[in-house]
């Protein structure tokens, strides 16, 4: 799922550096993701993961880190199944 | 206390003159009392800020299209926005045109966009003009506007005018000379409401950003505490009216037109903004509809 996050991050996430010279915990945020590319961001993830981020759940927190992002795609999936 | 708490203050505004009515929501004609009101809140504006040394600026109520587009305002309020079309057919055009209008048809279709749109907030015009100055000096910049703005939100209430008067002042330099600034102006703003005798709280505030999307950029505006509000309760209490918006934009303005500091950083802007109508309808509002019966302090603040 890691490898997923990272490649839709490389296309939308904008970032001013590579993807690649980030650690999963690395803040995304310090590193350079906009608002409006955490917005970009969260619908790439939607359509490549197939899930839609409710709205108690868009905000940075969810997207500060590619651990994060995986911790809230779980979230979600999780929510979708039960 | 409220004067005129029992009656719809649209009418009641309307009644004694102070709007006029042009049969369009939102779209009023203003009285020389109304306006008088509006000019003493703006010489007090420039009392409580002149002595900061702005640069004063004021522009028509339209910007260059092209500006406006390279803002972004479109990826956050496309639903707000107001353009200007023009007719630029040719003569036979122009018969089918007086036809359809004629037909009560839509005759729109053939109209062209030109090179402005309507300014949808006063700073908007400003960022462009600051970047083709060059880095900032040490200090920073600091700029006085006054705008009409247009928003295409037509409603009842008073208080959501589709064309009203936003003055600001915006500060350009790096974040802690913006942050410094935006919490002075959260310190006078509070002090010169009261002077005014009107009752208000501050809070946290997004913009009415558009769709689901839009949604994530107002949970991550409030997250950051970038927006906050001074709100006056104007159409009632539970739904309080923001009259003044104390804005933290990051770096937001300064990376859209490549301003930077001396240091080669990006600048990052704030800004205050004071919705004048709004202020004037919460003055009529809570001291009633006959300036010469408003409270002799508030009269001497406003009129000395």
């Amino acid at each position: 799922m890691k490898s997923k996050i990272r490649e839709v991050l490389s296309k939308h996430g904008r970032l001013p550096v590579d993807i690649a010279t980030l650690s999963d915990s690395d803040d995304l945020h310090a590193a350079g993701l906009t608002s409006f590319a955490s917005v970009e961001l969260m619908m790439a993830l939607e359509e490549a993961f197939d899930i839609e981020y409710p709205n108690q759940m868009m905000n940075r927190r969810h997207f500060s880190s590619v651990t994060a992002i995986e911790n809230a795609l779980m979230k979600i999936r999780q929510d979708m199944a039960a | 206390m409220c004067q005129s708490c029992t009656n719809n203050l649209l009418d009641n505004l309307l009644k004694h003159g102070h709007l006029i009515d042009t049969g369009v929501d939102g779209l009023y004609g203003r009285s020389g009392v109304f306006e008088d009101v509006v000019m003493r809140f703006d010489a007090l504006i420039t009392r409580w800020g002149g002595g900061d040394g702005p640069e004063v600026m004021r522009f028509p109520p339209a910007m260059n299209r092209k500006h406006f587009e390279k803002s972004g305002y479109l990826k956050s309020f496309p639903h707000l926005a107001g353009t200007v079309h023009s007719f630029a057919g040719d003569e036979k055009a122009h018969a089918n045109l007086l036809e359809q209008v004629g037909n009560g048809e839509d005759w729109t279709l053939g109209q062209k966009s030109t090179e402005v749109v309507l300014t949808p907030a006063a700073c908007y015009v400003l960022y462009p003009v600051v970047a083709k100055r060059g880095p900032l000096s040490g200090e920073g910049a600091l700029f006085d506007l006054q705008s009409y703005c247009f928003r295409h939100e037509p409603s009842k209430e008073p208080t959501r005018m589709q064309l009203f008067r936003m003055r600001e002042y915006v500060r350009f330099g790096t974040p802690d000379q913006v942050t410094e600034f935006r919490a002075t102006w959260l310190e006078r703003g509070q002090k010169m409401m009261a002077e005014l005798g009107v009752p208000f709280d501050l809070d946290v505030a997004n913009d009415p950003f558009f769709g689901r999307a839009g949604r994530m950029l107002a949970n991550n505006q409030r997250d950051q505490r970038l927006k906050f509000e001074l709100l006056i309760p104007i159409n009632s209490v539970e739904s309080p009216t923001a009259c003044l918006s104390f804005n933290y934009h990051q770096d937001h303005f300064g990376s859209t037109w490549g301003i930077q500091t001396p240091d080669g950083e990006v600048a990052h802007t704030a800004c205050v903004g004071f919705g004048m109508e709004r202020v004037a309808l919460a003055l009529f509002k809570h001291h009633g509809m006959n300036v010469e019966n408003w409270p002799a302090a508030i009269r001497k603040v406003l009129w000395s």
